[in-house]
């Protein structure tokens, strides 16, 4: 009698370690860098990538994996926000006990709210309909934003105060850090119910209706459905990034809910990178940096960014996580060393061709629109006069050196870029 | 009665003004699939390069010249950025004009700085032409709406009559075909491309003075001409007037009117509470239709959107 | 172009480690105003005014205390309340301990609570909030604190002297009322219509409008509703662009009246009306410049357009701002307790350059001064705006304007 034994053994688990693995050492590093950077100024700023993440990441629900340009998307963010800032008043004026820590899910059940009733109709068509319906959904809501005043406060907005809320372990929120942490438990948790929600069957079929929406009907699943559930999903969590900035920030005004924002993380998502997963937080990072710290450091650094945004389009549609994603097949076939000469000779002149060129703006700028006098600037740790023409050579030199030195190395690049991407022939194999 | 002729004229001069940046948007459509966003910023780089040769040549130089250098920018941009952009697909065309938008506010930032530019009416024409009731028509409305008719008699009499036009309209249509028969179509793109932006440009040229030259003018404007060619029907060139002078007018008559929605409440039967300022829908019991005059237009899109997708004259579908 | 642009990483990495800390040798007060966006100009004319304030009337004098000396910091918050609280945070982490801003009553709001809950919640890092443009009369009522003072007479107590103006001129009997569609405008219009009422109850207000903000660039139809409305005055709260496309659009359609503003003057404004605007634009505000009230007011004005000959001098309040500040603090002996410096500054009494005594209200922190209601002309002007020949000459002057006016500021003291 032989009994077929199957063995449980061989069953794959539920979540393998190669899986998990990112998503505990991104919990880790979200942990850790408190204590590397400790000043307030850079918690705010992390906690404003934390917030751009989950935005982006919301609106990559659309974009990247429904194939929607949205136009309008701030509006549920805009809208979950003011509806914590409203709660967040009543919980200080009738003492009521909510702990803050709750507050996100009002802010994503209002934005998904929302996103039922705009998504009933405008998901009916994807493609420009569906832009055209966003962008002017999003100018009216922004509009009515400054004649509500009853909800949204007019031109000062809506401010509250979330220290009244219920103290979760004692703890009142009135540092910095504390709101640190919540804002990333909210980031990490919405990013992995993000996550698998692009695992389900409507996640995935998401991705087949922007593909080809007539064969996904054949299928049997009706494309507008699906779009409306992903466009409903994503209100929802739109609408927790719009609680975590009320809670981080304690004002919602109408600058959440305009043109300005809704581009803003279009820009965002599209520069990290929409067909991956990661895309959008390597966007909402990078961005928020040249946002909150290059404006620091230059006037035009909305001109950069006019111009890396343009350059993605244009030569890398695939974003920073495109860029990346690209060598995962050199280091697989494990001819990734081949690149690194190829790199030094492009990429270094390439990078001398950006600074030349960044300093040629940076002069040229200084000197047309700076106070009559004022002739002194710095660059790069050099002070200099920006009235000399000697500078302005030195960088004009380094702009077209470079870009000719990286032009000849061009060719070489793309060679060993096919080298690096061929398989090796395959060991004895048959004739 | 005569304050009705008076906001007609100037329903009828910003309708014109807004024709003028949706034909060339709309043709741009009706070619490419792709609605341009960066066709606001054309407007502005022509109401720019008109101030600065007025500067030194005069406003007529600056009318003549502007288009004309916004024309060839607008054929580069197609030719350099569009066309390798869109082998990648509709979205990315869309976002790579959205991105140059952004990148041309900048670039005039950069260079002519973020304020208001002194671009002025020309002497010859800052009179008063005619008064109706005590109020005046300044001489340069009446120039700009001869402009804008000109314009688009000229646009319809090379489309519809001359030879260009004909292949122009076959290429809108069947590209691989008119290819076939041996014209160079990419060509056509280009200059249809560069004719659109020039008409911005002129749009530019002529409103500048008027609606001030700054930084943000494009923003200002850029919105409310994709509804229009929306609620006129993409590719549609008389869509578009239509949509234009139908928005010019239902702003111009909602400012000029205090329509106030107590009345119409009121007049409806619902009861005005009598605490204001404690009730939740205190701010709907006080609009006035001068604060609602620049929403209309997305109402009606949305509703024209909602229920008809084509716009109103449009004959393909978005 | 200001000194801090510098491009690099050091700075970056110096802040973010909170490497940050307060120099010992100069005092800085952190400029938070926007740089960049539409109303860019107005801002960087502002900070041009306060880098001359700081370098002339307390740096060139020896600094406050020991010897040390005034830094304006500037942060950019392109006209945003959210950036305007992420410049507030890293202005903090850099030790900074006064704040001044004046653009956009939104962001003052902002600024204000979001200063009155970082002081409660860490005292030992609290800063001041030096106000010194945003009218809203709300900041020094319902919404005072006493972190924040107000340089500039509030939007009711500027109404008060221009109605006061207007109660002397029998020509006029009917007014229009028209301003931005936010809490500025709808004060203004308040304040209007109840003060008119008050002190001329025969005029009739033949229309109170408000428009969107920032949104309307042709201002035609509400210019013919004027036109045809018969009025013999308008009176406007308006600034920036939305000043300047109203007031040029209503003196295009044919309106020959006064328009009673507070904002137009400066910043591209005078040199857009010109001609057209001379003997209709009045203006109310502080700070004589035409005639210059003393020999000291000349030469400060003189050597501030040799250095900025694009600036003007259209908030002399900024010099009431810097030197207040420094004396405060020479009076505290402290430049870090800013509770102490506050307290020397609120009750104080100062001699403004461009007019008389000031005097700063304990009760809501509102700075009392000389109003002046001045005309737009090319006649008697000594020191004209935007290099246009045409500027603001004083017609009418009101004593320590809002003395008596009443408040509901509760404020708590530390």
């Amino acid at each position: 009698m032989t009994t077929q034994t199957v063995s449980r053994k061989t069953r794959a688990p539920l979540v393998s370690l190669s899986a998990a693995l990112p998503w505990l050492i991104a919990t880790l590093f979200l942990l850790v860098m408190p204590l590397v950077f400790t000043s307030n100024s850079a918690l705010t700023i992390m906690n404003q990538m934390a917030i751009t993440i989950v935005f982006a990441l919301a609106y990559n629900m659309l974009l990247g994996q429904g194939g929607m340009l949205s136009f309008g998307h701030a509006v549920y963010m805009g809208m979950g926000g003011f509806m914590c800032v409203h709660v967040m008043n009543y919980v200080e004026d009738f003492s009521l006990p909510l702990p803050l820590p709750l507050l996100p899910v009002f802010g994503g059940l209002f934005g998904m709210g929302m996103a039922l009733i705009v998504g009933s109709f405008s998901t009916r068509k994807a493609g420009t309909v569906f832009a055209m319906i966003s962008l002017g959904v999003g100018e009216l809501i922004a509009a009515c934003s400054v004649i509500i005043v009853a909800f949204f406060g007019g031109e000062e907005g809506v401010s509250g105060d979330r220290t009244y809320g219920l103290p979760v372990f004692g703890v009142e929120f009135l540092h910095q850090i504390e709101v640190y942490y919540l804002t990333a438990f909210w980031l990490v948790l919405s990013a992995l119910l993000m996550y698998l929600f692009s695992r389900t069957p409507i996640g995935r079929m998401a991705n087949a209706v922007r593909d080809n929406p007539e064969r996904a009907e054949f299928l049997g699943y009706s494309a507008r459905w699906v779009r409306f559930y992903s466009f409903v999903a994503s209100g929802f969590f739109a609408g927790i990034a719009g609680g975590l900035f009320a809670i981080n920030y304690e004002i919602l005004t109408e600058e959440n809910l305009n043109l300005a924002t809704s581009g803003s993380i279009l820009l965002v998502t599209f520069l990290g990178g929409v067909g991956f997963f990661f895309g959008p937080i390597i966007g909402a990072i990078v961005f928020t940096l040249l946002q909150t710290v290059l404006s620091l450091q230059t006037e035009i650094w909305q001109l950069y960014l006019g111009l890396l945004f343009v350059a993605t389009v244009m030569y890398f549609p695939g974003g920073l996580a495109g860029v990346l994603m690209m060598h995962t097949l050199p280091i697989r076939f494990g001819k990734a060393g081949l690149l690194v000469g190829p790199y030094f000779k492009t990429l270094l002149p390439a990078l001398a061709c950006i600074f030349g060129a960044v300093s040629l703006l940076e002069i040229l700028f200084h000197f047309r629109h700076a106070a009559l006098g004022d002739e002194e600037m710095t660059l790069f740790w050099v002070t200099f006069n920006s009235h000399s023409p000697l500078p302005m050579l030195i960088a004009a030199i380094a702009t077209v050196a470079g870009f000719w030195l990286a032009r000849r190395g061009a060719p070489e690049l793309a060679e060993a870029w096919h080298e690096a991407n061929t398989p090796n022939a395959p060991q004895g194999g048959a004739a | 009665m005569d304050l009705i002729l008076v906001n007609l004229i100037d329903g009828l001069v910003t309708g014109l003004l807004l024709f003028m940046l949706s034909a060339g948007l709309t043709l741009i459509f009706s070619m490419m699939g792709v609605l341009n966003f960066a066709h606001a910023s054309f407007y502005m780089l022509g109401a720019y390069f008109a101030y600065q040769i007025s500067m030194v040549l005069g406003f007529w130089m600056g009318l003549l010249i502007a288009p004309v250098i916004v024309g060839v920018l607008g054929a580069l941009v197609e030719r350099y950025g569009l066309r390798r952009v869109h082998q990648y697909g509709h979205v990315p065309e869309l976002i790579f004009t959205f991105g140059l938008a952004l990148l041309i506010e900048e670039v005039v930032q950069f260079i002519w700085g973020k304020d208001q530019m002194p671009y002025s009416i020309p002497e010859v024409l800052n009179f008063t032409a005619l008064s109706i009731a005590g109020n005046a028509i300044p001489a340069y409305k009446v120039f700009m709406i001869f402009t804008s008719v000109a314009i688009f008699i000229a646009l319809l009499y090379v489309l519809t009559r001359t030879r260009v036009g004909m292949i122009i309209q076959a290429a809108l249509s069947y590209p691989r075909t008119v290819e076939a028969l041996g014209h160079n179509v990419p060509l056509v793109f280009m200059g249809v491309f560069g004719v659109g932006t020039a008409l911005a440009g002129v749009a530019g040229v002529i409103a500048g003075p008027v609606l001030s030259t700054f930084p943000g003018m494009a923003v200002v404007l850029g919105s409310i001409v994709f509804v229009t060619i929306v609620i006129g029907g993409l590719g549609s060139l008389w869509g578009a007037l239509v949509a234009s002078l139908l928005i010019g007018w239902i702003t111009t008559f909602a400012k000029a009117y205090n329509i106030r929605m107590e009345d119409i409440l009121t007049g409806i039967g619902f009861e005005k509470p009598l605490e204001m300022s404690e009730n939740v829908f205190r701010d709907l019991w006080t609009i006035t239709s001068p604060q609602i005059a620049d929403i209309l237009p997305y109402l009606l899109m949305v509703l024209i959107l909602v229920v008809r997708p084509y716009g109103l004259f449009g004959k393909r579908d978005a | 172009m200001h000194k801090s642009t510098k491009f690099g990483l050091g700075a970056v990495l110096a802040l973010s480690l909170g490497a940050g800390a307060a120099m010992a040798e100069n005092v800085k007060i952190a400029f938070i105003d926007p740089l960049s966006g539409p109303f860019a100009s107005t801002g960087s004319n502002g900070l041009s005014q306060y880098e001359f304030a700081a370098e002339a009337l307390v740096n060139a004098k020896g600094g406050v205390l020991d010897g040390q000396n005034f830094e304006i910091v500037p942060f950019d918050n392109k006209i945003s309340p959210k950036e305007s609280l992420i410049q507030l945070q890293v202005a903090i982490d850099q030790g900074i301990r006064y704040v001044v801003q004046g653009n956009s009553s939104g962001v003052a709001h902002a600024l204000t609570d979001a200063i009155e809950k970082h002081n409660r919640r860490n005292p030992d890092d609290r800063v001041l909030y030096l106000n010194y443009a945003a009218v809203d009369p709300a900041l020094t009522n319902d919404d005072c604190n006493f972190w924040h003072f107000r340089f500039d007479a509030n939007a009711d107590i500027k109404m008060d002297a221009l109605t006061d103006v207007i109660k002397d001129t029998p020509e006029i009997k009917k007014v229009y009322i028209i301003g931005q569609d936010y809490s500025f405008g709808k004060a203004v219009a308040a304040a209007a219509v109840s003060m008119l009422g008050a002190k001329r109850p025969d005029i009739e207000i033949v229309g109170n409008e408000l428009h969107p903000i920032g949104k309307v660039k042709d201002f035609t139809p509400y210019a013919r509703k004027i036109v045809s409305s018969g009025a013999d005055a308008v009176i406007t709260g308006n600034w920036g662009s939305d000043m300047l496309n109203l007031g040029k659009s209503v003196v295009e359609n044919g309106f020959t009246g006064p328009i009673y503003t507070y904002y137009a003057a400066g910043s591209g404004i005078t040199a857009a009306f010109g001609e057209s605007g001379k003997g209709v634009i009045r203006l109310i505000s502080q700070g004589q410049i035409n005639p210059p009230e003393s020999d000291e007011a000349a030469n400060y004005i003189n050597a501030f357009e040799a250095k900025y000959p694009d600036g003007n001098i259209d908030q002399p309040r900024i010099t009431n701002v810097i030197g207040m500040l420094a004396a405060a603090i020479n009076e505290a002996g402290s430049a870090t307790d800013v509770v102490a410096v506050g307290k020397a500054l609120e009750s104080m009494e100062y001699d403004d350059i461009f007019s008389g005594k000031v005097f700063m209200r304990p009760q809501d922190h509102q700075l009392i001064q000389d109003m002046y209601i001045g005309a737009h002309t090319d006649e008697g002007v000594t020191f004209d705006y935007d290099n246009s020949g045409y500027g603001i000459v004083v017609e009418h002057k009101v004593d320590m304007a809002g003395m008596d006016s009443p408040t509901t500021c509760k404020m708590k003291r530390p």
